[in-house]
């Protein structure tokens, strides 16, 4: 399968994850997709090298869904790494995307999962339409 | 999967290297990674086991410049090559647009390129993909190897064995000197750009 973004889909993806990160305290937040590229960012990843993220990501993801697979879940909708500075929250959006929110000490994981419980569901909905309009095509 | 941005106009491309282990797979990645300019490349990710073998990956990512105002970006993977690594190979062929089926020249690696080509098949069906339709390109790699001590598959042995069928371009290279890299690079680049093209721009922005 293919996706199509139109300017108007970028420009919705972007309001929603510029909305998420002010309400969060969080100061960058990624969209990806399952095979690893990259769809939108938001926010400031500084030096990071976001590519490789995405790609790390989507296979954090794979190799977790394995791990869910033999505890008998479906998969995990949602992943956390803690380190010293930086923090990452990784949640599932519908089956094709995840999203990427990166927070340090300035804020907590508990409003970040918050904010983001939001922003995903809004964003699942825009998926869900973008999907069945490359359909359509 | 291919993904197209038309606000950005950026076309990425998934390109992944395949076969048999100790191939040279990741060493097509490295001398990619060594002889480009960091500013069209990404670092080099590898996650490697202790005595440096794939065990999930290696990805690049390179911007290979413009076709009709759409910036290319292709991500480069390569997949273990280990027999036992077989889950990990088909989480790394999800949304793959394109394959480069690394082949090993020595003979004592014949069976072992034939297993590998008919694993790739296999993954690829199973991801919903086939292995006639998406591009893919042969390099029959180590043939600096020829005239050495250690004995080496002919290209006619090695073209019988893995495409009398495919009839994919194929190219002959040293990874480890870089002969056939770039040349494997940009057929492959080229057959993938054409077919997402194909696909999805044909249809003109939504």
């Amino acid at each position: 399968m293919n996706i199509i973004l139109s300017d108007q889909d970028i420009v919705r993806i972007e309001k929603y994850l510029d909305t998420m990160l002010s309400s969060s305290g969080a100061h960058c937040a990624l969209l990806i997709d399952r095979s690893g590229q990259l769809i939108s960012s938001s926010g400031d990843p500084s030096t990071l090298d976001v590519i490789a993220l995405s790609a790390l990501t989507a296979a954090n993801f794979g190799a977790t869904s394995e791990i869910a697979r033999l505890l008998g879940e479906d998969e995990f909708a949602l992943l956390f790494h803690k380190g010293k500075n930086e923090n990452v929250h990784f949640s599932k959006i519908g089956t094709e995307f995840i999203m990427v929110t990166l927070f340090d000490d300035r804020t907590t994981l508990g409003l970040v999962r918050l904010r983001t419980e939001k922003v995903v569901h809004d964003l699942r909905t825009i998926f869900t339409e973008i999907i069945e309009r490359n359909k359509g095509e | 999967m291919a993904f197209i941005n038309f606000s950005s106009g950026e076309i990425q491309c998934k390109i992944i290297y395949y076969g048999p282990g100790l191939g040279g797979k990741t060493t097509n990645l490295r001398y990619i990674y060594d002889t480009t300019n960091d500013n069209i490349r990404g670092q080099l990710v590898s996650i490697d086991t202790k005595g440096d073998r794939t065990l999930f990956f290696d990805f690049l990512s390179l911007d290979l410049g413009k076709i009709r105002d759409y910036t290319i970006r292709v991500q480069l993977y390569t997949v273990p090559g280990q027999v036992h690594y077989d889950a990990t190979r088909k989480l790394v062929l999800r949304g793959a647009d394109g394959i480069v089926f690394v082949a090993d020249s020595m003979r004592v690696q014949r069976e072992k390129n034939i297993e590998s080509l008919e694993n790739m098949a296999i993954n690829l069906k199973e991801k919903g993909l086939d292995i006639t339709k998406i591009p893919v390109v042969i390099q029959y790699n180590k043939r600096d190897l020829e005239g050495s001590n250690i004995p080496v598959l002919t290209i006619d042995e090695m073209e019988r064995d893995l495409n009398a069928h495919l009839k994919a371009p194929f190219f002959t290279a040293s990874a480890l000197k870089g002969d056939g890299v770039f040349g494997t690079l940009r057929e492959i680049s080229k057959l993938t750009v054409r077919d997402v093209s194909r696909k999805v721009l044909a249809k003109g922005q939504p």
